[in-house]
């Protein structure tokens, strides 16, 4: 009996707390969606606030500046955990994973049921801060103290920046008990034949970001902690000896701000490989599924993965250049940062190679992996920009980095989990999303990113700083300064809104394809990889019977026709 | 620093403000040198992109050899970033491994929620003593100057940056409550400037203005509510206008 068809005899409440991996899995999107919904939602308001300010929203009356920066923590918080970490890794890893190794479920289900509980607990509670006196923390996702640490230092800086606390602990706890069953998962839940070099890449990027996931989020849970008791125990970890905020004067002991910030960017800059390497994956792995030939290099794929999160471990200095920092710490950073491009540039000429010449079939997942690659080149080629320290104290925290970040992470990043919602969607419920709607939405959201975000590298240059809440009514020169980006702020107002509206395209297949989509006949891909074997496969995956025989993407071309090994087939290259 | 012909003046100029410090014309030209070496890669990745997509399907026969598709162009990325790495670094050391010229123009900035406060040493060219006990803004007092040290008694404080063209300043940044970010984008200049007030880890940058002429000094750092109204007038004086200015601020505050 498989797990899924053992869950619909089970009654209401036991159902309510299953371990089945691929419900949790399912539950996991599900919480993402939501976050996604919120987020994109809350850039929109960001956005009209930006180019409108004075405008009244309904509902909720004028926007003043402490609800635009709680708008800034919240979007970024709900896109960076609650969106990019969590739907990759924990939605689409629990979901895919097991199936993709040939194991029947997640090495610890009850640690996966409880990884659950613990992800909606605190989206719950980072929403609810927002409804706390004083509003939700207006410190940004990366949460500086002192600003972070005193609850006088704004409003939201009280009850809902301890909220705020408290939800990326326990969502940092909840990507913990994630990580550590994708990685026990992945070692020791293979099954025969599926050797370490016969893993599809995107097992590669699970292995790689739920190592990353362990090292970096430890260290983030460590200085929550410590932050939290500089709030409410008197400690000094981040707070310096004579700080004054608003009338408040520290003076019980002497701390450093600058702590904080290598212990968050210890966490912060591997996070957003955590976010973006199961993308890569599965790019890789599409490009060559629908080229019908080898993805090129694979050993190099492989090795470029690890290095990509072994550099990206030793990079955090890189968002410090001008916080404080020695300058020759600065020169350090600056090298290995621009490592980072050497793994990142060998991964593209890979997917320019596996493409070449291929005549792929465009299918929606396709189109997604295609449009990754063109976002990971474009948001990656100004990564070495701002790597470089004298360049980054022109161009820090201006629109530049906004442009870079939301290109290479966010847009690239939200289009794996396109790829991988069109590609896996027959897995789901065992129909295809419909191709055309499919299509329109992949052209209208591709040009409207691109739309959005390039113009921000031209504010950025032109100066414009970030977090500001409002680019007119300024004064001093910052008027004369910032006037002319009003134009761009503006276009990029209206290229967002065509953003998000694209996406509803993307909803409506989903509802509509959820019912009446064409049922998806078996392997509708032609993939090699294991989730798409036959059922037979899928249920005795584990049983002595089943076998992998060679690596995925094994595709031939005879003089007459073009076939396709899959992983779990017997048979031998009749070439 | 050999000087690279980057058709920068003709199409690329226009996008950042313009500039008014010593180091700032060597800056842009890097930055215009990474726009165009990063427009180049862009286009060229994409292109090859494009037209592997679109040339005929070839299947079969020799797989391409990765030393050429792969090894090769990855060893002319790695000469291409060493470069530019060691062109940035050539720069960022040439205004931050050394100190500030001991003639330099010293001046504090001391960044709060929500405003900037600048410095002056007086003719003493030391600062006073400051405390956060005795900092007051009603009275006058935004900074804590403490009374009874006499070398603050000739300090003076200014809501505007105000300096001389082409010599150097040596700016101490200070913040007394939270982070704050100094930036002037026509200095091509930011630094954090971060409370720890008092234990002599000020932070200092030194840099020459030389276009006199009104500048936005911003904060670009979060730093509350009032984040994006922290803004300020930076005046570049002539030489002797500057002395006048000083001058007259001195003859006022000194007791």
């Amino acid at each position: 009996m498989t797990p899924a068809t053992s869950l619909q005899h089970r009654p209401g409440v036991r159902s309510l707390f299953t371990t089945d991996h691929r419900v949790l899995g399912i539950r996991y999107l599900l919480l993402s969606l939501a976050a996604v919904a919120a987020g994109t939602l809350m850039s929109l308001a960001m956005r009209i606030h930006l180019v409108w300010p004075d405008r009244v929203f309904p509902f909720f009356g004028p926007v003043k500046p402490e609800d635009y920066l709680a708008l800034v923590t919240l979007h970024g918080t709900l896109m960076l955990f609650f969106v990019m970490t969590l739907a990759p890794q924990a939605g689409f890893g629990s979901l895919i994973l097991p199936l993709q190794i040939g194991a029947r479920r997640m090495a610890f289900p009850l640690l996966n049921a409880l990884g659950f509980w613990l992800y909606l607990l605190a989206f719950l509670v980072l929403l609810s801060s927002s409804f706390v006196a004083g509003g939700a923390a207006i410190s940004g996702w990366t949460a500086y103290p002192p600003l972070s640490a005193i609850a006088a230092a704004g409003p939201g800086q009280g009850l809902g920046m301890d909220l705020w606390l408290f939800s990326i602990l326990l969502f940092g706890l909840a990507s913990i008990l994630t990580a550590m069953n994708l990685l026990a998962t992945i070692v020791a839940y293979r099954c025969p034949g599926m050797t370490w070099e016969r893993l599809p890449l995107t097992v590669w990027a699970w292995f790689t970001a739920a190592i990353l996931t362990i090292i970096a989020f430890s260290v983030l849970l460590a200085a929550i902690i410590l932050l939290y008791l500089d709030r409410h125990s008197g400690t000094s970890f981040f707070l310096p000896l004579g700080d004054l905020v608003n009338g408040t004067l520290h003076t019980s002991g002497n701390g450093s701000p600058l702590l904080w910030l290598h212990l968050f960017w210890f966490f912060g800059h591997p996070e957003v490989y955590i976010a973006i390497l199961p993308g890569m994956g599965l790019t890789s792995m599409l490009l060559g599924n629908f080229a019908r030939r080898k993805i090129f290099g694979y050993r190099v794929m492989i090795a470029t993965t690890l290095l990509i999160g072994f550099l990206g471990i030793l990079v955090w200095g890189h968002h410090m250049f001008v916080a404080g920092l020695n300058p020759f710490a600065g020169t350090a950073f600056s090298i290995s940062t621009m490592a980072i491009a050497l793994p990142s540039a060998a991964k593209v000429f890979s997917w320019l190679a596996t493409i070449w010449r291929a005549r792929p079939a465009y299918t929606t997942p396709m189109l997604f992996a295609l449009g990754f690659v063109s976002l990971f080149i474009t948001g990656g080629l100004s990564g070495p920009i701002l790597a470089q320290p004298i360049l980054d104290q022109y161009l820090n925290n201006t629109y530049f980095v906004v442009a870079h970040f939301h290109l290479i992470m966010a847009m690239a990043g939200i289009f794996g989990l396109f790829a991988a919602t069109y590609y896996w969607f027959p897995l789901l419920c065992g129909r295809l999303m419909n191709e055309s709607l499919g299509r329109w939405h992949f052209w209208l959201t591709f040009v409207s990113a691109y739309m959005t975000f390039l113009p921000m590298h031209l504010a950025g240059l032109e100066g414009a700083p970030r977090h500001y809440a409002q680019f007119d009514g300024l004064h001093n020169a910052a008027a004369v300064l910032l006037a002319p980006t009003l134009l761009l702020q503006r276009h990029i107002t209206y290229a967002a809104f065509l953003l998000a509206a694209s996406q509803s395209l993307f909803l409506i297949n989903l509802a509509v394809s959820l019912r009446r989509g064409i049922l998806a006949p078996e392997n509708p891909w032609a993939a090699t990889t294991l989730e798409w074997g036959p059922s037979e496969v899928q249920d005795s995956a584990s049983g002595e019977h089943f076998q992998v025989h060679r690596g995925p993407c094994h595709y031939f071309h005879s003089p007459h026709a073009e076939g396709f090994l899959p992983q779990w087939a017997q048979e031998s290259n009749p070439e | 620093m050999t000087p690279l012909n980057i058709p920068s003046t003709s199409l690329l100029s226009w996008l950042l403000p313009r500039d008014a410090s010593a180091h700032g014309p060597a800056l842009d030209q890097h930055v215009y040198l990474n726009l165009w070496i990063a427009l180049a890669l862009l286009a060229s990745a994409h292109l090859i992109g494009i037209l592997g997509l679109f040339l005929q399907r070839k299947s079969g026969g020799k797989p391409h050899s990765q030393g050429l598709v792969e090894y090769l162009p990855l060893a002319a990325v790695t000469l291409l970033f060493l470069f530019l790495t060691l062109r940035a670094e050539r720069l960022w050391a040439a205004t931050r491994y050394t100190g500030p010229d001991l003639s330099a123009l010293q001046v504090e900035a001391t960044g709060m929620q929500f405003a900037w406060y600048f410095r002056y040493p007086g003719p003493d060219a030391a600062f006073g003593q400051t405390r956060p006990g005795l900092i007051a803004p009603g009275e006058g007092n935004p900074l804590g100057l403490d009374p009874a040290d006499p070398r603050g008694s000739d300090d003076f404080v200014t809501s505007e940056l105000v300096l001389p063209a082409d010599r150097e300043v040596d700016l101490r940044l200070h913040a007394q409550d939270v982070i704050h970010g100094f930036a002037v984008p026509a200095l091509r200049l930011k630094q954090n400037a971060v409370p720890n007030s008092g234990h002599g880890q000020d932070i200092h940058i030194h840099f020459t203005p030389t276009v006199p002429g009104t500048y936005a000094i911003l904060c670009t750092q979060l730093c509350g509510l009032g984040h994006f109204r922290m803004t300020a007038n930076l005046r570049i004086l002539p030489t002797a206008a500057f002395a006048t200015w000083r001058a007259d601020h001195e003859r006022a505050s000194t007791p």
